[in-house]
């Protein structure tokens, strides 16, 4: 487990930020104690740093996961959110999208997002803006990108994709073993 | 895609018997669903029963009036279509019917029904119930019209012809007539109609006959099931006594010849039980009670099958009026049960959301705040939109027991020892409100893939999930404020769950399984720091319902360390065992908790609740004592051959631990000649290498799987000899494996300062100088208190105590090297 170095950070937080913008800010200064990113297998833990110091006590063969996985990066060095950071980009999320409860499952099912489907959306959003997929019950399930801007939305016809699945709660499920 | 998620199907965790357990919603919905499918006709057939009635009150007045209507044609075209029918009745079957009727005016019809009855009860075992268009409500009535009928055709199959012609010509103008399931007529539609006809006939009445009848024909039936019974109950006295005059031949014979079937086998179990509860009434002359068990244990191994060393565990465990009940209990599965995630929602909303699902449940009951029971769903419930949000998580009702009498408070540092699949470990994490810290360990790599899933799922971010080997946590870390240990078990508890246990288990596995808990009871014990302000708990659970692997664990670490059992905080559950057999167990073992599926429909549970009273002086007496048989044996290591015999004095273990571990130091220290050699041979026991143990007499009494140490300190502890210190340092670590490593280790250097090399005190020590020995008690309690009482202070004391046998193990390499 190690910080992560400044390319690694830049390339999270551009990521990042495509979903909760200048909110970065309130994952890192938070007033409930200082929180951190930290490398660990390739994956990124976003964790308090009195837990941080608990787990320095674990050698690194042994330990699987510290606090919340956000995403991995990739052999490439790009950086790949992970559903796991579902709580912490709901919250702060800039754009999001409802869906109507009959596509809920579709979507869950790791689907794109049909017009059809679509409940509601943030005014303003463009397009391949980072959005968050809600219920309409304010469920988060998921994240995507937006695939068209809110005007074009309204006009397009039921069956064109307006959101492009990302990552969906399915997915712990789905793929549990691939999470960490 | 589209395709069907099915989380609970797929097996996720690779082998093991927890994640088998672990299949949820599927599984266990799996079992509702044929009930549904064999409850619906039955509400079909009360409907069909209510319309029946409803149409015969309709019919009744016209069928009185005109004949035809036998055919359920509707009232309007009755009337027209009545020559046709008129016609054909001439030639027979009309006439059949028609006669029947003027039976049934004629005569009671009562009398009929009561007739037709009968012949139905004497033929209706024998009937096929392929009925198509049948109307289930009637249908015994119609079974027994179709026999008649059947009776009737068989002597003319023209009949049927004649039906079938009927229904050709008259289908044309009555297609639309007639009733919807006259339309091709099979036998036994036909009988069917002909049953409609006997109940216009018959009017109201005869619904309530038939159910009268039915009844009746109940009663009789349980009447003749009560005279079997009595006759059974008489016979199989009988045959009890037949087989227990003639065992052998009998039973060969049985056996060989005709399996017994299983409801005799199950009056004789019932018959058995009887007698062998009031034995000195009912017993027969001259057997033995033994006889009766022996029978009974047979019996019931042939019925649920089970294997005998289970049973026999089992028969041990419970009276046999309860036993019974524990074995079908066994059979049926537990309700599924949810545990809502408070740190994502509430009861009250979680329940109405999943009762808009289509999931019928309700509260798990007063004790729990956040369960509920699922009774059935037309959803699956591991795979909702909310399940899958981490809204509630899919738990075994018994599985909340533990985190409850855990009751973790807010801030503090948790360890769960063997976590996976990661269901109490979130509980935890919710009691907690994500605040403090968890250790979610599991020795498993492949089943904490499902914890690392259900942590995050859940919203649980306060948690480092790590895969350890429990026996060695406190060497990784200790000072924790609770632990919760869910030790790896037989399972005996869960058999509905895992039906496998019941023949795949042997007294091996017990043994292994408790070994191991053992082993984990004590390193969770050393994971825990006595001092902390709020907790210093333990909470062990198991699945598990075998004295061996509960109380008996228990009752070894009572023994064997400073820990005091509390009451686990729940008001319900059976007390666990102070006495067992030839166990006797500390009396403080009431305060454990057992849970039985027959009397509480969870799963099989036990759960106790300790609190560790002391951080230093367990971990003291042993290193003292280690150091003390270790001293001799460094100086003269061939003594340990005449120690051994000693320690074979196993009864001693028993006696100084029940004297009352909680008086404290002296008389513990009193005992301490006493103890070694009750630890040593355990030691022994635990060390799987034998050979080492043959090699390293002196030395290798407790040490460790590792192989190469016992070789490497042999040349040393014959060389420390001479250097005082040193040896207590060294020698400890040669003989520890046992969990309280670093701490022991350090005590032992201590004890090695204060007595700066001179072996002759021990000796004072073990004769009881209690004021001595108490004083260096407090001395190093006092020690480690400067140290911190912060729970850091154990940890650093890991790592130091790391750096130093690594040093020295280098040295001693060095040194060997050098020889």
């Amino acid at each position: 487990m190690r910080p992560l170095t400044d390319e690694e950070t830049k390339t999270m937080f551009e990521k990042l930020s495509k979903y909760i913008g200048e909110n970065i800010k309130l994952l890192v200064d938070r007033p409930d104690g200082s929180y951190c990113f930290r490398l660990h297998n390739d994956r990124v833990y976003y964790m308090s740093e009195k837990i941080l110091k608990l787990a320095t006590h674990i050698s690194r063969d042994k330990l699987v996961s510290v606090g919340t996985c956000f995403g991995k990066f990739t052999k490439t060095i790009k950086f790949r959110l992970h559903i796991t950071a579902l709580d912490f980009l709901a919250p702060y999320a800039k754009f999001k999208v409802w869906l109507k409860p009959g596509s809920e499952q579709s979507f869950l099912y790791g689907n794109h997002v049909l017009k059809s489907g679509l409940g509601r959306i943030t005014e303003n959003t463009m397009q391949y803006q980072g959005v968050v997929v809600y219920s309409l019950t304010d469920v988060p399930l998921g994240f995507g990108v937006a695939a068209k801007c809110t005007q074009e939305c309204r006009q397009v016809d039921p069956m064109s994709i307006v959101v492009f699945h990302q990552a969906d709660v399915g997915e712990f499920i789905r793929n549990e073993d691939t999470l960490t | 895609m589209g395709r069907k998620l099915d989380p609970t199907n797929t097996v996720k965790r690779g082998p093991g018997r927890k994640s088998r357990k672990q299949k949820g919603a599927e599984t266990e919905l799996a079992k509702f669903i044929p009930d549904e499918e064999t409850a619906a006709p039955k509400r079909l057939s009360s409907r069909g029963r209510k319309r029946a009635s409803k149409r015969v009150l309709k019919k009744k007045p016209k069928d009185v009036a005109e004949e035809p209507p036998k055919k359920g044609f509707t009232d309007e075209n009755s009337k027209w279509l009545k020559p046709t029918t008129r016609k054909r009745k001439i030639d027979e079957p009309e006439g059949d019917d028609d006669s029947d009727e003027h039976w049934e005016e004629e005569e009671d019809d009562e009398e009929e029904e009561e007739e037709e009855q009968q012949q139905e009860q004497t033929k209706k075992g024998g009937k096929d119930q392929g009925k198509k268009g049948a109307k289930l409500g009637i249908k015994e009535v119609k079974e027994d019209d179709k026999e008649e009928e059947d009776d009737d055709d068989d002597d003319d199959d023209e009949m049927v012809d004649d039906y079938g012609a009927l229904d050709d010509s008259s289908g044309e103008e009555a297609a639309v007539e007639e009733d919807s399931d006259g339309e091709e007529l099979l036998p036994i539609e036909r009988a069917a109609k002909k049953a409609k006809k006997l109940k216009e006939t018959m009017g109201l009445e005869s619904d309530d006959d038939d159910d009268d009848d039915e009844e009746d024909g109940g009663k009789e039936k349980k009447k003749s099931d009560a005279d079997t019974d009595e006759e059974d109950t008489v016979q199989a006295n009988m045959d009890e006594m037949d087989t227990f005059r003639l065992p052998g031949a009998e039973e060969s014979e049985k056996e060989g010849i005709l399996p017994l079937d299983l409801k005799t086998i199950y009056q004789r179990i019932k018959d058995n039980i009887d007698v062998l509860c009031n034995f000195s009434s009912k017993r027969e002359e001259g057997k033995d009670r033994s006889e009766y068990l022996a029978l009974l244990k047979k019996d019931l191994c042939t019925y649920y099958s089970y294997n005998h060393f289970l049973l026999e565990k089992l028969m041990d465990l419970f009276p046999l009026s309860e036993l019974v009940d524990f074995l079908e209990a066994n059979e049926i599965q537990r309700p599924v049960t949810i545990r809502t995630n408070t740190l994502k929602t509430r009861r009250r909303d979680l329940a109405q959301a999943l009762i808009n699902r289509g999931v019928n449940l309700d509260p798990l009951g007063k004790w729990s705040k956040v369960g509920l029971v699922i009774y059935d769903s037309s959803v699956p419930v591991g795979a909702t939109p909310e399940y899958l949000s981490g809204q509630y998580m899919l738990q075994g009702a018994s599985s909340f027991l533990p985190v409850m009498a855990l009751s973790p408070q807010e801030g503090e540092l948790v360890l769960d020892m063997s976590a996976a699949p990661g269901g109490k470990t979130t509980y935890i994490a919710q009691l907690m409100r994500n605040t403090g810290m968890i250790v979610a360990n599991d020795a498993n790599a492949d089943r904490l893939k499902s914890v690392v899933g259900n942590v995050h799922r859940l919203g649980v971010t306060n948690t480092v999930i790590c895969n350890y080997d429990g026996r060695q946590f406190p060497k990784v870390m200790s000072g924790f404020d609770r632990v919760l240990l869910d030790a790896p078990c037989s399972g005996t508890g869960v058999i509905a769950k895992d039906p496998a246990v019941k023949t795949s288990k042997d007294e091996s596995d017990i043994q292994r399984a408790a070994h191991l808990q053992k082993e984990l009871i004590l390193s969770a014990i050393d994971s825990i720091n006595a001092e902390s302000t709020s907790g210093g708990y333990l909470v062990y659970c198991t699945c598990s319902i075998m004295v061996e692997e509960n109380e008996w664990v228990v009752d070894y670490a009572l023994k064997k360390r400073n820990v005091k059992l509390v009451p686990i905080g729940l008001d319900f559950g059976k007390e666990g065992f102070t006495r067992f057999k030839e166990h006797r167990f500390h009396p403080t073992m009431r305060l454990t908790r057992r849970f039985y599926p027959h009397s509480h429909n969870m799963d099989g549970f036990f759960v106790a609740k300790l609190k560790k009273f002391s951080n230093v002086v367990p971990t003291a007496m042993a290193g003292k004592e280690e150091e003390n048989t270790d001293a001799p044996e460094a100086t003269a290591v061939t003594t340990s051959p005449k120690e051994k015999p000693s320690k074979s004095g196993k009864t001693q273990k028993i006696v100084p631990g029940k004297a009352g571990h909680l008086k404290g130091k002296p008389q513990t220290n009193g005992t301490a000649a006493k103890k070694p050699t009750n630890i040593k041979p355990k030691g022994k026991k635990d060390s799987p290498a034998g050979p080492k143990t043959a090699n390293i007499k002196s030395k290798g009494k407790k040490d460790s799987p590792a192989g190469p140490k016992p070789a490497i300190i042999k040349p040393k502890g014959k060389k420390d000899s001479p250097a005082g210190p040193k040896t207590a340092n060294i020698k400890p670590k040669g003989k520890k494996d046992s969990p309280a490593g670093p701490k022991k280790a350090k005590i032992a250097k201590m004890d090695g300062e204060t007595v700066q090399g001179a072996e002759a005190k021990k000796p004072e020590v073990k004769t009881a100088d209690d004021t001595d020995a108490s004083k260096a008690d407090k001395k190093e309690g006092s020690r480690f208190e400067k140290k911190g009482k912060n729970r850091k202070s154990p940890m650093k004391a890991t790592d130091r105590m790391g750096k130093n046998k690594f040093r020295k193990l280098t040295h001693m390499l060095g040194k060997k090297g050098g020889e």
